[in-house]
């Protein structure tokens, strides 16, 4: 175990270097940089004060150098200062990550959990009703445009009801738990329902495919109780392929959330990394970029140990 | 049970949560506003963005500003320096061009938020700072002419300018000495101060704020607020509290609004859309106060001067003739739009309306076109005597819709007068920073320019702002125009004292612009603020001296 873990480690770190080089890369293959931009709205930005800016900021040397630069610096711990907020990359990165930590995991372990309910449900009588209405929902969840779902929710819940507020974080002044709590329903409910739906179809397929499965049909003739047939020998086993679409999306959640982000006012990690990229903040993209890629190398792992926690025969 | 007493307490939650925020916005000391973006950072002139002016023109003032009749005034000056009064003067520079010395008297009365007095050394430190081209002023033009600041006492500094400028009144924010000095002092090379100025690592410092606000509060990304600066000497603001909510989605900024979560979002370019306000003006017209501000983003189409078909004038005449403005603003924008004849807004003191017009007339259209050799095909399509297509590409930014839907419309009506049009249209970067830049387009860009009061249009007019490879590609004369009254007028406008002199060059720039039709004139853009009904005092000025500066006679009844 202990070998494995070091050996997916190593990949990791290599993993990451090669996507650092690719991703600076690419966004310096971007054409123009914001500087042209802001030239470009602005008659009063001379070439001179744009020669200027473009040498203050580094931007003018020349890209392969730039990477090896910020390389040096960054296996010394030094992730530099983000271009834009004039700050270390670290101050700018921790917020947003909380922001980003709160409302992934939560929505995250919400549609894993409304997920094995409706996917098991929906499992063990294949195209009864139950079935029929968590495919129905599932297909929906799947389907619905999330800023569209953002913005029903907005209309609902904070225009019509009052109940909610619209967007945002906290109050201002108050910030206690419970205003963070209600500020936090509305996105969470909306990333944990645009996930549920992909996630139950996955639980439903496993689990229909492993109660026909021989090791079912010996539990149930041993006399087991259909919820312990249903709970320990066949969902451990249906499991399998589920973490590993589980643990896939949770990579991508630390930084594919823009939407829910921008619609809902979060200042997280999805959104930062979207503004990043479009101002060419190259060491906050980077930062960003490589700490979601690490995000999904771990849960890779983990959901390589959980293969052999839930299937002992599978050795790592 | 268990299950039924926590959705009691998340009803319980919840109803509490409503009233609170009812409560909130009962009271009315505080005032909330919706805000499209954030600013990326807070020090006042670095990365120049149009909402962090807004939000620190609660709470840091530049000592002179154009007001709501689009005059320049003091806000922090004693009096405004002119040649008139004494306190502008031209001087003699040993081995130079003259340049001239401007006098700066204070307000006596003026405290940072932490009752250190604003004094003459500000501005010192201000201009020294201002000028350091390792500085990451984004424009150090405005302070760089400062050769040197003589500091007479407390209150009196002598500004002295390098050159002979008509711009010499117009003087900035200035920054506190006894703060930002040992950082500037301390900077180890270029770009270092922009990373330790204190106004980025830690904004909330009291003694950075100079006007009736101060920033008590910063969440980066989501919220700023703004409490009372509590040594503003001047007139008593309305609001004990401002509190800046960012909503990325103006979908959402628009919801925000209607659910009472913020107050009002403003017009400088970081609210709703035009069209989100006439659709929210149509659902609730009795609950805010729509106004629609004509200001100084100017919608045009630069031409390829270069593309033989385009260098011909009378084909630029029949483009603009061709084009419906006034139909297009009245169908598309509600009539808010003025339609502009040239890069000069009506509402400016230096416009002038004895200018060459272009109203729709299809038929003057084809007669232009006919004149310059281009008589309609079996497709409708005009063709010359080669039989070449009069086909033109047209480029806008592509996913943004309001030019988008311009583009369409433009495309159509110069179908209908044998224009041929391909449309290639380009994200913002690839626009801005290839396309336009290296003047790679052929045919027609629409695109904004945003202008200050009486700016200069060196930049987008001057012969010498045209980009080509040999001076690196500086410069946004796109078109690639040229013309010795413009040049000569740039030149007069930007160094010439005399007001009447001035404005006999801008009607000449003015005029030969219309008549050559470098660029095609479309509209002038408004700004839409949808502000509560309660709110008394609020006027917007529609230039980039935003109605913040007068932010302190916002009132609620």
């Amino acid at each position: 175990m202990g070998r494995f873990i070091l050996r997916r480690s190593l990949q990791a770190l290599l993993v990451l270097l090669v996507m650092s080089f690719v991703i600076y890369n690419l966004i310096g293959l971007m054409p123009g940089d914001p500087l042209d931009v802001m030239i470009a709205s602005n008659p009063g930005a001379t070439p001179e004060v744009v020669a200027r800016l473009r040498a203050i900021y580094g931007l003018d040397q020349p890209i392969l150098y730039r990477y090896a630069h910020w390389l040096w610096a960054a296996v010394q711990c030094d992730l530099g200062f983000s271009r834009t907020h004039s700050q270390p990359v670290l101050e700018v990165l921790a917020p947003a990550l909380w922001v980003t930590c709160k409302l992934m995991l939560i929505s995250f372990v919400i549609s894993v959990i409304l997920s094995l309910m409706l996917g098991i449900s929906a499992a063990l009588k294949p195209g009864g009703i139950v079935d029929g209405l968590v495919s129905l929902g599932a297909f929906a969840g799947i389907s619905v445009p999330v800023f569209w779902l953002a913005l029903m929710m907005i209309l609902i819940f904070a225009v019509k009801l009052h109940w909610l507020p619209a967007s945002g974080i906290s109050n201002v002044g108050d910030g206690s738990f419970r205003d963070h709590f209600v500020h936090l329903i509305m996105p969470v409910a909306t990333l944990a329902l645009a996930n549920t739906g992909g996630f139950t179809r996955f639980v439903r397929a496993s689990m229909i495919e492993t109660l026909r499965m021989d090791h079912v049909r010996t539990a149930r003739a041993k006399g087991n109780s259909e919820g312990r047939v249903v709970l320990v020998h066949a969902l451990r086993n249906a499991m399998i392929p589920v973490v590993t679409v589980m643990a896939l999306s949770f990579g991508t959640l630390f930084s594919g959330a823009l939407l829910t982000e921008t619609m809902f006012a979060q200042p997280g990690m999805g959104k930062m990394i979207y503004d990043s990229i479009l101002s060419n903040d190259f060491n906050l993209a980077l930062s960003g970029l490589l700490f979601a890629t690490l995000v999904t190398l771990a849960s890779n792992l983990m959901a390589d140990l959980a293969y052999g926690w839930l299937d002992p025969r599978i050795t790592l | 049970m268990i299950l039924r007493r926590i959705a009691v307490a998340l009803a319980l939650m919840l109803c509490a949560s409503g009233q609170g925020s009812a409560q909130t916005s009962g009271a009315r000391d505080t005032l909330v506003i919706g805000l499209s973006s954030f600013p990326t950072q807070m020090h006042p002139s670095i990365n120049p963005e149009a909402v962090k002016a807004y939000i620190e023109g609660f709470a840091l003032r530049p000592v002179t500003a154009f007001d709501t009749t689009w005059t320049n005034n003091c806000l922090y000056c004693a009096q405004l320096p002119t040649v008139e009064n004494g306190l502008a003067e031209i001087e003699e520079r040993p081995g130079a061009l003259p340049g001239m010395a401007v006098t700066i008297k204070l307000k006596p009365d003026l405290k940072w938020a932490d009752g250190q007095p604003v004094t003459a050394r500000d501005l010192a430190f201000t201009a020294k700072v201002g000028r350091d081209p390792a500085s990451g002023f984004a424009n150090t033009r405005a302070w760089g002419r400062v050769e040197r600041v003589e500091v007479i006492d407390d209150l009196t500094a002598v500004m002295h300018i390098d050159e002979v400028s008509t711009y010499f009144d117009r003087v900035g924010t200035l920054l506190p000495e006894h703060i930002e000095g040992p950082i500037y002092d301390t900077a180890k090379g270029p770009g270092d101060y922009i990373n330790r100025s204190v106004y980025n690592r830690a904004p909330t410092t009291p003694g950075l704020w100079n006007g009736p606000y101060r920033v008590a509060e910063y969440v980066s990304g989501s919220t700023i607020v703004l409490e009372l600066n509590p040594y503003w000497a001047g007139r008593k603001p309305g609001f004990a509290k401002i509190v800046f909510k960012t909503v990325d989605n103006t979908s959402a900024l628009m919801a925000n609004l209607q659910a009472g979560d913020v107050d009002m979002t403003p017009g400088e370019g970081m609210g709703l859309t035009v069209d989100q306000a006439l659709s929210l003006s149509k659902n609730l017209p009795d609950r805010f106060t729509y106004i629609y501000k004509p200001a100084l983003t100017y919608d045009h189409i630069d031409l390829q001067l270069g593309n033989p078909i385009l260098a011909d004038l009378r084909v630029r005449r029949a483009l603009l003739h061709a084009i419906d403005r006034r139909a297009m603003t009245d169908r598309l924008f509600d009539g808010k739009f003025p339609v502009a004849d040239s890069w000069v807004s009506p509402l400016e003191h230096i416009y002038t309306r004895d200018v060459a017009r272009y109203p729709f007339d299809l038929a003057r259209a084809r007669a232009l076109l006919a004149e310059a050799g281009w008589k309609p095909g079996g497709d409708g399509i005009c063709r010359n005597a080669e039989g070449a297509k009069l086909s033109i590409e047209f480029r806008v930014t592509a996913g943004n819709k309001l030019r988008e839907l311009m583009q369409q419309v433009i495309q159509s009506q110069w179908k209908a007068a044998c224009i041929e049009t391909i449309t290639r249209n380009d994200p913002p970067r690839l626009l801005f920073g290839e396309t336009l830049k290296k003047r790679g387009f052929t045919g027609a860009v629409l695109y904004s320019w945003l202008f200050n009061v009486e700016s200069s249009p060196r930049q987008i007019l001057g012969s010498d702002q045209i980009p080509t490879a040999e001076n690196n590609w500086s410069g946004t004369n796109y078109t690639g125009w040229h013309n010795a009254v413009m040049d000569d007028g740039i030149k007069t406008v930007e160094t010439e004292v005399d007001p009447v002199k001035r404005q006999v060059a801008w009607d000449a720039m003015q005029r030969v612009y219309a008549e050559e039709l470098p660029v095609l004139p479309l509209f002038f853009r408004v700004e839409v603020h949808v502000v509560p009904k309660w709110l008394r005092g609020y006027r917007p000025t529609g230039h980039n001296d935003f109605s913040v500066y007068w932010a302190e006679k916002w009132r609620a009844e």
